[in-house]
């Protein structure tokens, strides 16, 4: 990939190279200024999140001294019925969310790569809005949209009383899915698209067996942006959250209002703990993804 | 070859139409409801009236609102400046690091990202209180030292006083160089990745030093990506709500948690209205700035 340009200079010997051997000139990694401050930044990125981990299995509630090993704050934590109530409500919500931001995404990428239509840069310029327009502009534009233009009907069952969290996390997510997907578009040959319809294949049978499997990696990345950009979402939830439809992150919220306990802690640990497995199920699939579906 | 809508309209129809009707109804409506209020005032404790007045954005100029949009552009320029001091010698070591090392530095610099905001905020208080780790380690080294200096017949230093870390303006800047030192680094990791390395290797060859080399081969180069870090870094830094929120102090209050006051506390919506268009209208003059430097270098190159 990028490291050719190394290995072309005379001089420079080969790629593979003794540790002992003195850096290259362009090898910056080997050099202990920048190692320091690679390190130096890690450490600043993750120090207290594995903090906040490994405290929250202590049997203090003063986070500093370490004074036992306890699960005390996880079976609190599952016990606390509001507590769980968010957290079922924000994956239910990311759920739905990433269903509707891919099927939207993927057209709105389709439309913009397939089409000339008059109005297009107007269409492209609108769709990059929600990626640009501050968190804090878009919560108060959906309070104010469900509070006066289309409020969502009050006490509905479960899942259907986080329809306007879930329609405002869309309207965030699936530009982005849209982008990632555009991204992928670029690399299609359009000739097996005609390819196909010169074959008799019809307008819906092209867009699913020979457009679709082209995208399925962009509509993974696109799934997975629009899963964790929900699931992390605080500020605009914050807006559109009513008493009865609170997420995790605005229940942690609350709960940090009143005091810090090692509650707080463990649930926080068990969602970067999903957030990571799924970052990982999600890098898997993409890694495996383009080799058997080479077409 | 683009396809003209006309050549398959029911096609184009069933494509276009869900997209546009979502991001007509569920974004642009909203903002367009927003922008109205923006130019209306409080008849009742419920009811708005679109009157056309400019009163609100009148009000967002005064001295005291002024002063604010003031601070949270320092905030978020400082923000900005920091990520890219942190950022531009870790993208460059990641970018030419051997492939296998350089995806677990990505993985490394993105899992943070992925990882919810709220709770990186939330870990770094425990992290900067008084009693937190900051302290604990500072009090260590005070200690050690003071009992250093008694060995060797100096006045001790005396008793350690904790730093207030927290509920202030560098705890807030501290926070979001946190949060955002992603936004920073991949770009400029791509920006790098994609630099014609021989370049480089002139200009080492002909006798100049590395930090020579970086400021005047490197750094031009990169700049559209140095352009699109800033701009990624400082926008949604401007717009900053749960940081100084949860880490500011009482005078630390940024843009846009003088909007959520209005919104939520001192209904007051049309004046909030008008600070978020305010706050918008930043954002755009920040984007069309980035576009021109953009153009600029491009044009250049």
């Amino acid at each position: 990939m990028a490291d050719q340009g190394l290995t072309s200079v005379p001089g420079l010997g080969g790629g593979k190279r003794e540790p002992k051997e003195k850096p290259g000139p362009l090898e910056y990694l080997r050099r202990w200024p920048l190692r320091l401050m690679v390190g130096a930044t890690l450490v600043f990125l993750y120090l207290p999140l594995i903090t906040l981990m490994i405290f929250s299995f202590n049997t203090s509630r003063r986070n500093v001294v370490w004074q036992g090993f306890t699960f005390d704050w996880y079976e609190k934590a599952f016990n606390n019925e509001s507590l769980l109530q968010a957290f079922v409500n924000s994956l239910t919500i990311a759920f739905l969310c990433t269903v509707i931001s891919v099927i939207l995404g993927a057209l709105a990428a389709v439309m913009l790569w397939r089409f000339k239509f008059p109005g297009k840069t107007v269409v492209e310029g609108s769709m990059a809005l929600p990626i640009v327009v501050p968190e804090i502009c878009m919560g108060v534009a959906m309070l104010v949209f469900f509070a006066r233009v289309m409020p969502w009907p009050m006490g509905m069952p479960w899942p259907l009383n986080l329809g306007a969290i879930t329609i405002a996390h869309v309207s965030f997510a699936f530009p982005f899915v849209a982008t990632v997907v555009r991204a992928r578009l670029a690399s299609f040959n359009r000739e097996l698209e005609e390819a196909a319809k010169d074959l008799g294949a019809s307008e819906w049978r092209t867009f699913w067996d020979v457009l679709v499997p082209h995208m399925q990696p962009g509509l993974i990345a696109g799934a997975l942006l629009a899963f964790t950009l929900s699931l992390d979402d605080f500020v605009i939830t914050f807006f559109t959250a009513g008493p009865d439809t609170v997420t995790f992150p605005v229940k942690v919220y609350s709960m940090l209002r009143f005091s810090v306990t090692p509650e707080v802690n463990a649930a926080s640990t068990i969602l970067i703990v999903v957030t990571v497995i799924l970052t990982a199920v999600g890098l898997q699939m993409q890694n495996n993804e383009p080799k058997d579906k080479k077409a | 070859m683009e396809q003209t809508w006309r050549q398959a309209k029911a096609a184009f129809a069933a494509i276009a139409v869900p997209p546009i009707a979502w991001l007509f109804l569920f974004f642009l409506v909203p903002l367009a409801v927003v922008w109205g209020y923006s130019l209306g005032e409080n008849t009742g404790p419920t009811t708005i009236d679109v009157t056309g007045t400019f009163a609100n954005y009148m009000r967002a100029v005064e001295p005291l609102y002024l002063e604010i949009f003031g601070k949270s552009l320092i905030i978020a320029g400082l923000t900005t400046v920091l990520c890219l001091i942190v950022g531009f010698p870790v993208a460059l070591a990641i970018a030419f690091a051997s492939p296998k090392t350089k995806a677990w530095l990505l993985l490394l610099i993105m899992l943070p990202f992925w990882t919810n905001l709220l709770i990186r905020t939330f870990a770094l208080i425990a992290v900067l209180r008084e009693n937190g780790y900051v302290n604990a380690i500072l009090e260590w080294f005070w200690n050690g030292g003071s009992g250093l200096m008694a060995l060797v017949g100096l006045q001790p230093l005396g008793d350690f006083e904790p730093l207030t870390l927290l509920y202030n303006n560098t705890a807030v800047v501290i926070g979001l160089v946190y949060v955002h030192l992603p936004f920073m680094v991949l770009p400029l990791y791509s920006a790098l990745d994609r630099m014609d390395r021989s370049l480089m290797e002139a200009s080492l060859d002909l006798g100049a030093g590395h930090m020579r080399t970086i400021w005047s081969v490197v750094v031009p180069l990169a700049a559209p990506g140095i352009a699109s870090g800033v701009l990624i870094t400082f926008i949604p830094a401007l717009g900053a709500y749960l940081t100084p929120d949860l880490l500011g102090g009482t005078d630390s209050q940024m843009i846009a948690n003088v909007i959520e006051r209005q919104f939520k506390r001192a209904n007051d919506w049309p004046f909030g209205a008008a600070l978020s268009f305010l706050l918008m209208y930043l954002t755009f003059i920040a984007i069309a700035v980035q576009a021109f430097v953009q153009r600029k270098s491009e044009r250049r190159g």
